[in-house]
């Protein structure tokens, strides 16, 4: 070392003494670009962050209305003429009266009740006075009546959905100029639901039928739920983490601690991180062929697009599962053998648990990311209009058509009554809270295995 | 410089054969990292292992409680006894050849628990307590044995990976005694530790020797001089020169020995 320093030829620039303070061209030039490109990083960020926000806004201003919905509140006398004419109250002979006479008794009501009110319904027909009232209304009233048959002959204060016109009307989607070209409602029928708010007949309160009510045809867009389509996305959630998390922990633990390393298991290997890149629409192919045409199981349930999903999020646990399998160090493994423990004790005593917080991320994002699933369903029929809830989980519910929130988001930006654009923004945000609640929840569970470190 | 050691007053003789090696070869895939090397460890004894690095010290002795069985590439040849029973023979689960022979491992690793379930571990796999009352007593004994039980007998239950890293060490010692094993194998236990838990882990060495057969591999000369009495030389997978450790220190056999000791190779 002695001799090294001794020799050879001088390096610094003779005859300039280069100065602390001063900086030379080169430094210069060398935090210029350290400055560029924590420029550059600053400007993606803000990219990002400023599309995220203006897709996020998008979808809250069209929305967040659809949580809301106009609805039409008065007393209404169960007239026992129209709907139990034999005067029996027998449920029975009562069913036979159709939605046809309640939709008469519910016009007879709301007629009745704006003549007491004194409201003025100059211009207004009372034929188009009824068609104010959703078409759901009647159906909602004869399942009370028939659910209910003391009620008959008694004054019962209704609540009917307005037409989607007339909610479009309160939540400013539609105007005077589109209702003159509008065959579905008239100007003057927008003048009356002023005076109805004005009466405070004509209210506006959270919708609680958009989260629990079942789809409902292109004709009455104002009666729309996603109960079924959440229902759906639960039973199919819960199974897929039935299925793919034994599996996938099951065949991680193989590859990382058991199996030998040859060919085959690369085979494998490179197999896996290959299905996890597949088009999700190929897994739905697979799922039609397999699942429905081979196997016989009924289309459009809950079940095929768990078994269809779980193909697809496989490989996305197994490959976190097996990232946070390597990440426990090898001196964890070393000290578990060192005293003797078996390769199986070693696994489940340390290596588990240690990888636990990385599995349960790992998995709950890939349940999240089968949440938002949604090509694989289209092609198994889970995007059929779906107006009965699916039975329990323990009464066959899972084999029972349903439809997936991310398909009914699909389904209604689809149809073409305008009041569905409000409606598939709203199912959006529900999919959203839903994702943000699965994320929180992994990022709590991960700090709290974390902390036992 | 060898003045300041206690090369004196080493009592070797008169003791039985615990681990006899003969004619073993390691390859690892292509490379032949140990050749032909017979060892004959002696129980109650502390015998080091010395020499540069990539000589083998280490690769021998992870065969001794077969460690090498977890390395896909490894293959190892030739015959190690215990007790006269051949360690690789198929009858063997390695499983119980590593409840007889303890490891200690460079860089401590205690398990992320807490302090009374790392010594507890291999007691409890192995069915060696029958109750709570007899785990607790090897618990303590075993820290005891390693002297830490006084530093952390009121904090059993914090974690072990809090502690510092010269106690981290001596629970790991403490884990590895808590089987009480017949051979304690340590792989440079002091190489991440200060002179000062290296010293205490030194002493301890010294009073396990009473117990146990300890083989242990060292980068540190002194270290090997101080703490063992007999020293097996290692240089390119050959075993070079075994004898009693003063001997090797003060008067080697073989010119490699010297060049190492007096510090011109390695």
């Amino acid at each position: 070392m002695t001799d090294m320093s001794a020799g050879g030829p001088d390096i610094r620039p003779a005859g300039k003494e280069s100065s602390l303070l001063a900086g030379s061209a080169r430094t210069r030039a060398r935090n210029a670009r350290e400055w560029r490109m924590k420029a550059y990083g600053i400007g993606a960020i803000v990219l990002s962050l400023s599309t995220l926000f203006f897709m996020l806004a998008t979808i809250l201003m069209d929305g967040v209305s659809a949580f809301r919905q106009a609805t039409i509140s008065f007393p209404l006398t169960v007239d026992a003429a129209i709907v139990d004419k034999a005067g029996n109250r027998n449920p029975e002979e009562m069913a036979k009266v159709t939605t046809i006479g309640y939709k008469r008794l519910l016009a007879q009501g709301f007629v009745a009740h704006l003549a007491a009110e004194g409201i003025d319904t100059a211009g207004v027909p009372e034929k188009d006075l009824v068609d104010m009232l959703s078409d759901d209304g009647p159906a909602r009233l004869r399942d009370m009546v028939l659910a209910d048959p003391s009620l008959v002959g008694q004054v019962v204060e209704v609540s009917v959905y307005a037409t989607g016109r007339i909610d479009g009307y309160l939540k400013g989607r539609v105007t005077r100029e589109t209702a003159e070209r509008d065959t579905n409602v008239t100007p003057e029928q927008l003048d009356l639901a002023d005076n109805l708010v004005a009466a405070g007949l004509l209210t506006m309160p959270f919708n609680w039928g958009f989260l629990t009510g079942p789809d409902a045809s292109d004709l009455r867009p104002e009666a729309s739920g996603l109960g079924v389509a959440i229902i759906g996305s639960l039973y199919m959630m819960v199974m897929v983490a039935l299925f793919t998390v034994p599996v996938g922990v099951a065949a991680s633990i193989y590859l990382e601690e058991f199996a030998p390393k040859n060919r085959l298991t690369d085979l494998i290997e490179v197999n896996i991180s290959n299905l996890a890149a597949v088009p999700s629409i190929v897994f739905g192919i697979l799922g039609l062929a397999i699942f429905i045409n081979f196997m016989g199981l009924p289309q459009s349930s809950s079940l095929v697009g768990a078994l269809v999903i779980s193909l697809m999020t496989l490989p996305t646990i197994i490959i976190a599962t097996r990232a946070a399998i390597r990440a426990v160090p090898p001196s964890i493994r070393d000290a578990a053998m060192g005293v003797g423990a078996s390769k199986m004790q070693v696994v489940f005593h340390h290596v588990l648990p240690l990888a636990m917080p990385g599995i349960m991320t790992g998995t709950i994002l890939g349940l999240a990311s089968a949440l938002g699933e949604t090509a694989p369903l289209l092609l198994i029929g889970m995007v059929a209009f779906v107006t009965n809830y699916p039975a329990g989980p323990l009464e066959g519910g899972v084999m029972d058509p349903a439809t997936a929130l991310p398909v009914q988001v699909y389904s209604w930006a689809s149809r073409s009554d305008p009041a569905f654009i409000e409606r598939s923004s709203g199912a959006i945000i529900v999919l959203l809270v839903f994702l943000v609640i699965m994320n929180v929840a992994a990022i709590l569970l991960r700090r709290r295995f974390e902390r036992r470190w | 410089m060898m003045d300041d050691m206690r090369l004196v007053e080493r009592d070797v003789t008169q003791l039985q054969a615990k681990i006899e090696a003969k004619g073993v070869q390691v390859h690892y895939g292509e490379k032949h990292a140990l050749k032909d090397v017979d060892v004959t460890i002696l129980d109650r004894t502390v015998t080091a292992f010395i020499g540069p690095s990539g000589c083998g010290k280490s690769t021998f002795l992870r065969c001794l409680n077969r460690m090498n069985d977890t390395v896909a590439s490894a293959r190892v040849s030739g015959k190690i006894t215990l007790d006269g029973q051949d360690i690789y023979d198929p009858r063997v689960d390695p499983v119980q050849l590593r409840a007889k022979v303890g490891m200690v491992f460079q860089k401590p690793n205690p398990f992320p628990k807490s302090i009374y379930d790392n010594v507890a571990y291999g007691p409890k796999i192995h069915g060696l307590a029958r109750g709570k009352a007899e785990l607790d007593a090897i618990v303590e004994s075993s820290l005891k044995k390693a002297a830490l039980w006084n530093e952390v007998k009121d904090r059993l239950d914090a974690s072990g990976t809090g502690l510092s890293g010269g106690q981290q060490q001596r629970l790991c010692i403490a884990r590895a005694i808590a089987t009480s094993p017949e051979v304690l194998l340590m792989d440079e236990p002091c190489s991440a530790l200060d002179p000062i838990a290296t010293a205490q882990v030194e002493e301890l060495i010294d009073e396990l020797r009473s117990q146990f057969s300890v083989v242990i591999v060292t980068h540190s000369m002194q270290q090997a001089a101080r703490v063992s009495q007999k020293t097996a030389f290692f240089h390119l997978g050959n075993l070079v020169e075994y004898g009693e450790t003063g001997q090797i220190f003060t008067t080697p056999k073989d010119p490699r020995t010297e060049a190492y000791i007096t510090g011109r190779i390695g």
